[in-house]
C-alpha cells in the first residue's frame, strides 16, 4: 500500500482534518472571540465542500473494507452540502447566549456524525458499516440534548440514545447470523455466498430491521417525532436530511450489492413498508399543529416516497434515489431554516397556529416556506416536482403499477397538509401576528442557497444525468 | 428563438416587471401591457397558421421544434400547434386579457394577485403549446397551484373551503394523470426502441389492449376531472362561485377546456381501441352531466352558481362530441369550447361587475337592473341569449354542428343519448330566461339602485371585446371551424380505422 492510496479517503480526513482546527480554536480562543468559530468553521467546511467535488481516484483500501467510486463521492458530496447549509442556518441561533460556551461542540459534533457517515458509505465490509453507523448516532444523541436547560431537548436525547441502541443491537444481531451462515463479511463475499436460505433471510430481516430504524419507516418511526419536537430546529434539520440520506444511500447500496440474491423477497417487504410509511406519516401529519412534529411526521411520509426508488433496485432507482436526496435536502432545510429563524427571532414559536397571518409581516420567510412545502409537496417549478416524477418513473420502470398508484394520492394527502401551512400564512388572520423581524446574513444566505437550490436543480437536466451515469443497480 | 416559446417568455417577462412595480397602477399596467403583447402574438399566430395551411404545409403540427431536456429519459422540450391548439391558445389570450381588466378594482395584495393570475395563464399557455406529456404535465401542474392562492385569499364566501376543495380534487386528477402518462411511457415503444414522451411518436405506435384498458380511464378520469365530468365536477360550482372574477372567467373559460383538450389529444388520441371499448361509460356520465347540470342551473339563486352548473352542461356538452368520434361532432366540440370559453368568461366578468356594485348575487334579492345599469344589462342579455344558442352568436354554430354530428349514429344507444342531451337546450333557455326576468326587467328593487353607475371604460372594454369575439364566430364561423377541421382529421382517421378493422 502506498501513501498516495489514503487519497481515496480524501473526504474522511478532511473532515477529521475540520474537527482538530475547531478544537485547537475552541481550545486556543479566550471567551470574548468566540463567536468568531461559527465563520471561520463555515468557510473552511466550504472550502472542504468545492474540494470534494475534485475529480478524485476510486478504489478500494484495507483489503475492501473501505471502498470507493464515482457514486460513493457523489453520496458524501451531496451530504456534505446538506451539512453545509445546516451550519450556515445554525450561526444566528448560536450566537445566542445561551449557546455561548458550546459553539464549537456543536461543529465538532456534527462533524464527527459526517465522518461516521461518509466512512459508512464507503464501507467495504459490515464490520466498517457498524462503525460507521454508530459514529453517525451517538453524537446525535448529545446533539438532541444540545439545549442543556430543556427537559424536552435531554427527554429527545435519551429518547434517540435508547432507540438507536436497540435498533443497532437487532441489527448487529442480524449480522452475526450473516457472518455465521456466510464465513464473511466482505460485501462482495457475503454478495457471492449468500443463497437466502431461512437463517440467512432471518439476518436480512433483523438488518433491514436496523435501518428502517435508521430512516424512520413504519412501524419503526415511533421515536421520531419526539426526538424531531424535542431537539433544537437546526439539530432536527440535520437529523431529518443529512442523518437520513446516509442511511437511505448505504441502505440501497447494501440491497443491491449484498442481497441481490432474495431481491424478491426484499422487494415484497419494500412494497408493504414504503406503502405503510407514507400512508401513515401523511395520516399523522395532518393532525400536528407544533411545526416540528408536523415536519417529522412529513420526513416520514418521504421516507416511504424514497423507498419507491430503492424497490426497483435498477440505475434509474438509484439515480432517482440519490437525486431525490439531494433535492430533499434543498427543500426540507429550506422549511427547516424557516421555521429555524422565527423560533430563534421569537423565542420558540413553534406552532403552526403561530404562523396566522405571516405574510403580512414576513413576505420574505413566507414565500421561502411556501416554496420548499410545494417542493416537498411536488408541484412544479420547484426541484421536488423532477424528484418525485423520477421516483414515480423509476417505480412504473419495475411495473409496480399499484404501488405507484397508492403513491401518487398519498401526494395529494400530503399537499392537504403542506397547504394548511401555506393557508395559515397567507389566509388565516390573526390579532397577533409574529411581527416583523430581521434575520442577520447567515439566515439569509443560507435561505438564499436552499431558494436557489430549488430553482435550479429542477431544471439543469446535467445534474441528473451525471447522477445517472454514476449509479448502479441489480 | 421560435416562436411558440414567445408564449411562456411574456407572462414570465410581464411577471418579473410586476415585481418590480412600486405601486398598484404600475401593476395593472405592465399586466396590461404583457397581455396586450400576448394578444397580438396570439392574433398574428392565427394568421400565421392560416397562411402556412394555405401554402400547403400538410405537417400535422405547424411551428414544430424539439429541444433534448433530459436525455437519460428522453424527455423533451418539444413545441408545436396544430388548429386546435392554436384555436385554445387564441380564446386564452383574449380571457387572460379581458381578465385584467375585470380584475381592475382588486381591493388589496395587488402585486401578488397579478402575479398568480399571470403564472396561472402562463401554465394554460404552455400545455396548449407542448407536444411532450411531460412537459405539459408539468405546466398542467403548474396552472392548478396558483388557483388555491387566488381563490384563498381574493375569494368570497366559503374561500378556503372552495380553495381546499378546488386543489385537492384537480391534484387528485393530476394524480391520476400522472400514472397514466408514465404509464404510456413505458409502453410507447412495444417493439423495442427508446421510451418517449413525444405525443406524436406515440400516436405512431400501437399501444397494447391490457395497458390501454388501464391506462384509459386513468387518463380520460385525470383530465375529466379538470373537465368537470360527472361526478367528480363538485369542485367546480363552489370554486367558480367563490374565485374573483378574473379567476371564474378564466377557470370556467380555460381551464375546463384544458380538460377537455387534454382528454381528447391524450386520452382518445393515444389510446383509441380502449376509446372505442369504453367509451360507452364515458358517454353516460357525459349526458348525466349535460343534464344534470342544466338542471342544477335551474335550482339555483346564486348568479354564480347557476353559470357554474351550466358550465358543467355546456362543458358536457363538447365531451359528449367528442366521445360521438365522428368529424362532424368532433368540430362542434372544439367549436364549442372555444364559443363556451369565451361567453362563460362573459357570463363571470359580468356577473363580477354586477355584484361589485349591488353587493349581492342572489338573484331574488336584485331586480330592475336593467334601467339602472343599461350597458351591462344589455351585455347580460346578449351573453344569455349566445347561451342558450340563439342564430347568429357563437352558441348556436357550435351547437348544431353537434348534434348533425351525434344524430349521425343510427344506434339506439347514441340516438337516446343525443335525444337525451339534446333536452338541456330547452332547460338552458328556462333558466337563462327566468334570470334575465328577475335580475334585469320589473320595477327597479330599491331606491339606492338610481345611483349606482354604470360600466366604467376598462368594464366596457373588458364586455365589449368579448361580445365582438362573439358575434364574430358566430357570424363567420367558418375560418375557425376550417382551422380545427384539418387538424382533427388525422385524429378521426385514426379513430376510425379502428372501427372499420372490427
Amino acid at each position: 500500500m502506498r501513501l498516495e492510496d489514503f487519497l481515496l479517503m480524501r473526504h474522511e480526513m478532511l473532515l477529521t482534518l475540520m474537527v482538530v482546527i475547531v478544537l485547537i480554536m475552541e481550545i486556543f480562543m479566550d471567551d470574548r472571540h468566540k463567536r468568531c468559530i461559527r465563520p471561520w468553521t463555515i468557510g473552511l467546511f466550504a472550502a472542504v465542500t468545492i474540494i470534494g467535488f475534485l475529480p478524485a481516484p476510486t478504489g478500494t483500501l484495507f483489503g475492501g473494507m473501505f471502498q470507493t467510486s464515482g457514486m460513493h463521492l457523489m453520496m458524501k458530496n451531496i451530504l456534505n452540502i446538506g451539512a453545509l447549509i445546516v451550519f450556515i442556518q445554525a450561526a444566528q441561533w448560536l450566537k445566542l447566549d445561551s449557546n455561548h460556551n458550546k459553539i464549537s461542540e456543536f461543529y465538532i459534533l456534527i462533524l464527527s456524525t459526517l465522518i461516521g457517515m461518509n466512512f459508512m458509505i464507503s464501507s467495504g465490509d459490515f464490520l466498517m458499516f457498524y462503525l460507521g453507523l454508530e459514529l453517525a448516532s451517538i453524537p446525535i444523541a448529545a446533539l438532541a440534548a444540545y439545549d442543556t436547560f430543556s427537559n424536552k431537548s435531554s427527554e429527545a436525547g435519551i429518547k434517540f440514545i435508547f432507540s438507536s441502541a436497540l435498533s443497532s443491537g437487532i441489527m448487529l444481531y442480524g449480522l452475526s447470523m450473516i457472518y455465521g451462515t456466510t464465513g464473511s463479511v466482505y460485501f462482495d463475499q457475503v454478495g457471492s455466498v449468500y443463497t437466502g436460505t431461512p437463517l440467512q433471510v432471518l439476518a436480512f430481516i433483523f438488518f433491514f430491521a436496523g435501518m428502517a430504524f435508521k430512516i424512520s419507516m413504519v412501524p419503526f418511526h415511533l421515536w421520531t417525532a419526539d426526538v424531531y419536537e424535542g431537539a433544537p430546529v437546526n439539530v432536527t434539520s440535520y437529523l431529518s436530511v443529512v442523518s437520513k440520506g446516509a442511511a437511505v444511500f448505504i441502505f440501497s447500496i447494501i440491497l443491491v450489492t449484498v442481497f441481490r440474491v432474495i431481491a424478491p423477497l426484499w422487494q415484497n417487504v419494500i412494497w408493504v413498508i414504503s406503502v405503510l410509511t407514507m400512508t401513515i406519516g401523511n395520516l399523522f401529519a395532518i393532525r400536528q399543529n407544533n411545526i416540528k412534529r408536523f415536519l417529522a411526521f412529513s420526513s416520514i411520509s418521504q421516507a416511504g416516497f424514497i423507498l419507491l426508488g430503492v424497490i426497483g433496485g435498477s440505475t434509474l432507482g438509484m439515480a432517482s434515489v440519490v437525486y431525490y436526496v439531494l433535492v430533499y435536502i434543498f427543500s426540507n432545510l429550506g422549511a427547516f431554516g424557516v421555521v429555524a429563524a422565527i423560533s430563534t427571532a421569537t423565542g420558540g414559536k413553534e406552532n403552526i397556529s403561530d404562523y396566522d397571518g405571516l405574510y403580512k409581516t414576513n413576505p420574505g420567510l413566507s414565500w421561502t416556506l411556501t416554496l420548499a412545502l410545494f417542493s416537498l409537496a411536488g408541484i412544479p417549478p420547484v426541484a421536488g416536482f423532477f424528484g418525485k416524477f423520477f421516483l414515480f418513473t423509476a417505480v412504473a420502470e419495475q411495473g409496480y403499477y399499484a404501488l405507484l398508484t397508492i403513491a401518487v394520492l398519498n401526494t395529494i394527502v400530503s399537499l392537504y397538509y403542506y397547504l394548511l401551512v401555506v393557508k395559515a400564512m397567507f389566509i388565516n388572520k390573526s390579532d397577533h401576528p409574529i411581527a416583523y423581524f430581521k434575520s442577520d446574513g447567515f439566515t439569509k444566505l443560507g435561505l438564499a442557497i436552499c431558494i436557489a437550490g430549488l430553482v435550479v436543480i429542477g431544471f439543469a437536466s446535467p445534474i441528473f444525468e451525471f447522477i445517472k451515469s454514476l449509479s448502479f443497480g441489480l | 428563438m421560435d416562436y411558440l416559446t414567445y408564449f411562456i417568455i411574456v407572462p414570465l417577462l410581464t411577471v418579473f416587471g410586476i415585481v418590480l412595480c412600486k405601486n398598484d397602477k404600475q401593476v395593472k399596467w405592465t399586466a396590461v401591457i404583457g397581455m396586450s403583447i400576448q394578444l397580438i402574438l396570439a392574433a398574428a399566430l392565427v394568421f400565421m397558421y392560416l397562411a402556412e395551411r394555405k401554402a400547403g404545409n400538410m405537417a400535422e403540427f405547424l411551428f414544430y421544434h424539439d429541444y433534448m431536456w433530459y436525455p437519460a429519459l428522453n424527455i423533451r422540450y418539444t413545441i408545436g400547434v396544430d388548429g386546435i391548439s392554436v384555436a385554445m391558445v387564441a380564446l386564452t389570450s383574449v380571457i387572460i386579457f379581458t381578465g385584467i381588466f375585470a380584475s381592475w378594482e382588486v381591493t388589496n395584495l395587488h402585486k401578488e394577485f397579478f402575479i398568480s393570475l399571470i403564472l396561472l395563464a402562463t401554465g394554460v399557455f404552455g400545455f396548449f403549446i407542448c407536444v411532450d406529456l411531460f412537459t405539459m404535465f408539468l405546466f398542467y401542474e403548474l396552472a392548478v397551484i396558483p388557483m388555491y392562492l387566488l381563490i384563498g385569499i381574493w375569494g368570497t364566501g366559503p374561500k378556503e373551503y372552495s380553495a381546499m376543495k378546488l386543489t385537492l380534487m384537480l391534484m387528485g386528477g393530476s394524480a391520476l394523470l400522472l400514472v397514466g402518462l408514465i404509464g404510456l411511457y413505458f409502453n410507447s415503444a412495444p417493439g423495442g426502441g427508446a421510451l418517449t414522451f413525444n405525443l406524436i411518436e406515440i400516436s405512431k405506435v400501437q399501444i397494447p389492449m391490457e395497458a390501454q384498458r388501464f391506462l384509459f380511464p386513468m387518463t380520460f378520469v385525470g383530465f375529466g376531472i379538470l373537465g368537470a365530468l360527472f361526478p367528480l365536477h363538485t369542485w367546480s360550482p363552489d370554486g367558480h362561485s367563490s374565485a374573483p372574477t378574473a379567476v371564474s372567467m378564466l377557470h370556467a373559460g380555460v381551464l375546463l377546456k384544458l380538460g377537455r383538450y387534454g382528454a381528447f389529444r391524450v386520452a382518445m388520441f393515444l389510446m383509441p381501441e380502449a376509446a372505442h371499448e369504453l367509451g360507452w361509460i364515458f358517454l353516460i356520465l357525459t349526458t348525466i352531466s349535460v343534464v344534470y347540470g342544466a338542471f342544477g342551473a335551474i335550482q339555483q339563486k346564486d348568479l354564480k352558481y347557476i353559470n357554474a352548473y351550466s358550465s358543467v352542461s355546456h362543458c358536457g356538452l363538447v365531451l359528449f362530441a367528442l366521445l360521438m368520434m365522428n368529424k362532424t361532432a368532433m368540430d362542434g366540440a372544439i367549436m364549442q369550447m372555444v364559443s363556451h370559453g369565451i361567453m362563460t368568461a362573459l357570463f363571470f366578468a359580468l356577473i363580477g361587475m354586477i355584484y361589485g356594485r349591488t353587493h349581492t348575487r342572489i338573484i331574488d334579492e336584485m331586480g330592475g337592473l336593467m334601467r339602472v345599469i343599461p350597458f351591462l344589462g344589455v351585455a347580460y342579455v346578449i351573453a344569455g341569449l349566445a347561451s342558450l344558442g340563439l342564430p347568429g352568436f357563437s352558441g348556436f354554430v357550435a351547437e348544431m354542428t353537434i348534434f348533425v354530428g351525434s344524430w349521425q349514429h343510427v344506434d339506439t344507444f347514441h340516438r337516446v343519448a343525443t335525444i337525451i342531451a339534446c333536452s338541456s337546450i330547452v332547460i338552458t333557455a328556462v333558466y337563462i330566461l327566468r334570470v334575465i326576468g328577475i335580475l334585469l326587467l320589473g320595477p327597479v328593487r330599491f331606491d339606492w339602485y338610481n345611483q349606482l353607475t354604470d360600466a366604467r371604460w376598462y368594464e366596457k372594454l373588458s364586455v365589449g371585446f368579448l361580445i365582438v369575439c362573439i358575434a364574430g364566430i358566430g357570424i363567420a364561423p367558418l375560418w375557425l371551424s376550417n382551422m380545427i377541421g384539418d387538424s382533427l382529421v388525422p385524429v378521426v382517421e385514426k379513430l376510425n380505422m379502428i372501427s372499420f378493422i372490427r
